[in-house]
């Protein structure tokens, strides 16, 4: 694919890198000046699939690493957040709306919930014992000059 | 991340004023703190106002339930105060709307 702009990012899986990773992302989405509702709609899908590298994906493992691809196409934006963690064993369980694996964290099983209404689409790939990638994808709306 | 707690409104109510973020990370710095007062004041009411709560993700739902079943255990109540659009749209999302008030 013909990407007009990219970045890429690699940062361990560590629960305070979450911040930084929705904070990255957004900062580089906003050479399309975005509405404040489409950011903040990058931000929440953003930290929910981050979240899911550090809860979940390195679980009983020593830190990994979570590497973050984001392109832009015309106003389209791929985000894509990948791990080599444990996968998932059952992607469409997972995506269920109130599951949880970990519900003793008070993990409220609404990560994919909410990647899936702040994104135009959300693709799940993962291998049991190799990892999972997680691409969001999003058009933004036209902004006109006034 | 950073928390204000007002106990001087009346004995029966714990107001936690909520300053950043919340997230995996921050939530479970937050949940330590209000759990804390919780524990020590045992309040009616507890009140979570989020003005200045500029995001919020699904980690901040977890510890809204949280925090409402410990606030029923005690026989009392969790009410929301103040969130922005933002945090507005997961907590509909969340189906957690009627307990902003």
């Amino acid at each position: 694919m013909n990407y007009d702009n990219y970045f890429k990012l690699t940062i361990p899986a560590l629960s305070r890198n979450e911040g930084f990773a929705r904070a990255a992302v957004s900062a580089f989405a906003a050479q399309l000046d975005p509405t404040v509702e489409e950011l903040s709609d990058i931000k929440s899908a953003v930290s929910e699939a981050v979240t899911n590298c550090v809860v979940h994906a390195y679980r009983n493992m020593a830190v990994g690493q979570i590497y973050i691809t984001m392109s832009i196409t015309d106003r389209t934006l791929y985000i894509k957040i990948k791990d080599k963690g444990c996968g998932i064993e059952d992607i469409k369980r997972a995506m269920e709306p109130l599951y949880t694996s970990k519900p003793e964290e008070e993990r409220a099983g609404l990560g994919f919930a909410v990647m899936e209404s702040c994104s135009d689409k959300v693709r799940v790939r993962s291998t049991p014992g190799k990892g999972t990638t997680v691409t969001l994808i999003t058009t933004l709306s036209k902004r006109e000059l006034k | 991340m950073c928390i204000f707690i007002d106990r001087d409104r009346d004995p029966y109510t714990l107001v936690v004023y909520l300053i950043g973020e919340i997230d995996h990370h921050t939530a479970a710095q937050m949940r330590m703190i209000i759990d804390g007062e919780v524990e020590n004041s045992l309040p009616r009411r507890l009140i979570l106002d989020m003005e200045k709560v500029g995001f919020m993700d699904s980690s901040g739902v977890g510890l809204i339930l949280g925090r409402q079943r410990l606030m029923k255990k005690l026989g009392g109540m969790l009410i929301i105060k103040n969130p922005c659009p933002a945090v507005h749209k997961i907590l509909k999302l969340a189906g957690l709307e009627e307990l902003i008030k």
